[in-house]
């Protein structure tokens, strides 16, 4: 009998500040043991070796922001079997979607001096609203121990498991003093799990970067943080409207309060 | 011989997208035109309109790779505008943080992106096979690095823990304790890491560079100093823009840099070390010597070694501040928001990294600018290739185009950066 071969990786870079994939490489215990477990067949970040697919697993990193990229996806969903969209960027649009709020043709003349050399979408969106995602791993960045649990799942051909519920909950399990009691506004409660409740931990209030929970209140804790601790309209709007502004819920949000 | 063309189409082992084209007639070089596709993202655009103290996060979201980089220049041009100046524990930390970043971005570049080249491996993996030990060296050596950001930071990518006026949290001595541990062994394997990349075999090359660097004087540069040259400039960082300026060319997403008065210059490791290498500590610059080096160094693939001995030297600051810190009483100095202009630059581990926001009297940001250190060597990348490629014409396709690449990864550029780069394209005609 023939030896099994190597699953197949890929890792492919669309508009983003190259964390999420780089969070593979800052895995440093774990990097060759991945590399043995693996044929890293695409990942030009780390290598002049581009291996053509089928790709068996494919990390994507980054949203959606050109024409050229937008061909681009469809092109890795075809060589792919399984697909993982990594990282703020790739599942909501990343801090570049704040460009979905405001006309990008004046974003454009803000940067740069002639526009015409300049080709881009309206909006920048997440991989999903371009073709299936079998899996979304969020967070800005992404928690390399989660991506290292992601990959192994799809390798050992089980479903990725990661906990759903609020950072609150990690607040308490770190025996935090929650921040929101000291005065200081925190969107733990709205805000997916995954980074560990750094922020508060820090004694700073969460800023959202792992985007919404499922199901988050996010009108009764922005009547707290306006009532209660007086955070005025501008700040609500740009409390909600950061790093996941194209999630949803996040946008719905702070569009209630951008009037 | 007929015309022909280099084209490297995605330029591998370099952070962002961008590729490289240069044209070759009649056994001259006509053109180089290093591409950065990446897409623009708008980050000056959308900064206005964002509180002050949102600065040092949404910047950090420019690069992965060099986030420490990002936030100490936003934090650096809010408080010169606003009239704070941070002194005592809170500076040596902001030091100490940014010697996690240049060890950790240093090690990644050194052992996984730029050592493959000389050695002629496609990557550090392939390298591992052949090299197991140094290749694990090398990711521990990045890894303490790493440790130093999570530790102060929270986390190695777009850390937490950083504030116009200071930190959100002040570590405890006992905090920083294990870093001193792994930092004694991060100083043995940074010595290791000199001597073999010194070992390397260097093309030779050299070109008449106009250096660009801050320097203070009494340490090493991070966050602080004046902005000189090996041509004469000596320069306040609040003159930038009376000196330099940006252009737009029609074939990248970047803008270039130059200096008004003469041009293309560079900015990075190899221009930290020949304006400030009096300023390393005594074994770093030991180390230089052993491996080869003057206190003056022309050749940018030698550039690998300076980003080892940077290593050096940033094991040893971490070491020297670690041991004299003691936690103050507040993390960090108040600040205030009123109308004004601030500015800033700072050395991230590629170069100089300068900020300007504008801000009205409740610190909502009405302008931003970011000059980056990868739109600033473009032309100088240009101008290296324009020149290497000439000399070398007569080398196998294959070859010349590889010894292009490893080229452009002498300034490691940054290209998530640059846009506000790496495909190689040779063309004969």
């Amino acid at each position: 009998m023939a030896p099994k071969r190597k699953p197949r990786l890929s890792v492919w870079k669309f508009a983003s500040c190259d964390g999420c994939q780089l969070s593979l490489l800052d895995c440093e215990d774990e990097l060759l043991t991945v590399a043995g477990a693996v044929e890293i067949a695409y990942f030009v970040e780390a290598s002049r070796a581009m291996v053509k697919g089928p790709y068996d697993l494919t990390l994507v990193d980054g949203s959606i922001t050109t024409a050229h990229d937008a061909k681009m996806i469809q092109h890795v969903r075809r060589a792919s079997k399984y697909l993982v969209a990594l990282g703020t960027c790739a599942n909501s649009g990343g801090i570049q979607a704040l460009r979905n709020f405001k006309e990008v043709n004046d974003f454009i003349a803000a940067v740069y001096e002639k526009p015409q050399y300049i080709k881009t979408l309206k909006e920048s969106t997440p991989i999903a609203a371009h073709v299936k995602v079998d899996f979304g791993l969020n967070g800005c960045p992404i928690n390399k121990h989660q991506l290292l649990s992601v990959v192994n799942a799809f390798l050992q051909g089980r479903p990725p498991q990661v906990r759903s519920h609020s950072v609150c909950i990690d607040c308490k399990l770190r025996g935090n003093i929650c921040v929101m009691v000291m005065g200081t506004p925190c969107l733990g409660p709205v805000t997916h799990a995954g980074c560990g409740a750094l922020c508060p931990t820090y004694h700073r209030g969460c800023y959202g970067c792992y985007g919404p929970k499922e199901t988050p209140n996010t009108a009764a804790l922005s009547a707290w943080f306006s009532q209660r601790m007086g955070m005025s309209e501008p700040n609500l709007v740009r409390a909600f409207r950061a790093f996941y502004a194209n999630a949803p819920a996040f946008r719905q949000e702070s569009e209630a309060h951008d009037r | 011989m007929t015309g022909k063309v280099i084209n490297v189409k995605y330029l591998a082992r370099v952070e962002g997208e961008g590729g490289l084209n240069i044209q070759i007639k009649d056994d001259a070089v006509t053109g180089v035109q290093l591409k950065i596709f990446e897409p623009p993202r708008f980050f000056e655009a959308f900064l206005r309109g964002r509180n002050f103290t949102e600065a040092p996060d949404i910047t950090s979201r420019i690069c992965g790779i060099c986030p420490v980089a990002y936030q100490m220049s936003a934090v650096h041009a809010m408080e010169a505008a606003l009239g704070v100046t941070v002194v005592g524990p809170i500076r040596a930390l902001r030091r100490l943080l940014y010697c996690g970043e240049w060890i950790e971005s240093h090690g990644l570049h050194v052992f996984m992106l730029h050592a493959p080249d000389f050695l002629g491996y496609q990557d550090a993996i392939q390298m591992a096979q052949d090299h197991p030990d140094l290749v694990k060296m090398g990711l521990k050596l990045k890894k303490v690095g790493n440790d130093i950001v999570s530790t102060l930071g929270g986390r190695e990518i777009h850390p937490i823990n950083v504030r116009v006026g200071g930190f959100y949290k002040a570590p405890s001595k006992r905090d920083l304790a294990p870093l001193a541990e792994s930092l004694k062994w991060a100083r043995e394997a940074a010595i290791k890491a000199v001597r073999w990349v010194g070992g390397f075999t260097f093309p030779e090359f050299e070109r008449d560079y106009e250096f660009v660097a801050l320097r203070h004087g009494q340490e090493y540069p991070f966050n602080e100093g004046r902005l000189v040259s090996n041509k004469g400039l000596d320069i306040d960082v609040r003159d930038y823009e009376q000196h330099f300026v940006e252009e737009q060319v029609p074939y990248s997403h970047a803008l270039h840099s130059t200096l008004k008065a003469r041009g293309s210059y560079f900015t990075g490791p190899l221009a930290r070390y020949n304006l400030n290498f009096d300023l390393l500590t005594p074994l770093a610059r030991e180390m230089a010597r052993e491996a080869g080096l003057g206190p003056v160094c022309r050749n940018p693939f030698q550039s690998i070694i300076v980003r080892a001995v940077e290593m050096l030297y940033a094991v040893e600051e971490a070491l020297a501040i670690i041991a004299a810190y003691e936690k103050p009483e507040m993390p960090a100095a108040p600040v205030s928001p009123r109308a004004v202009v601030g500015y800033a630059a700072t050395e991230a581990p590629r170069g100089l990294l300068y900020h300007r926001y504008r801000l009205d009297e409740n610190g909502v940001i009405l302008e931003a600018k970011i000059v980056p250190p990868t739109s600033q060597n473009q032309g100088t990348i240009e101008a290296d290739l324009h020149q290497f490629v000439a000399a070398r014409l007569a080398l196998p396709e294959d070859q010349l185009t590889w010894q292009c690449e490893q080229m452009v990864r002498n300034y490691d550029p940054c290209i998530s950066c640059a846009t506000h780069f790496l495909k190689v394209t040779l063309e004969r005609r």
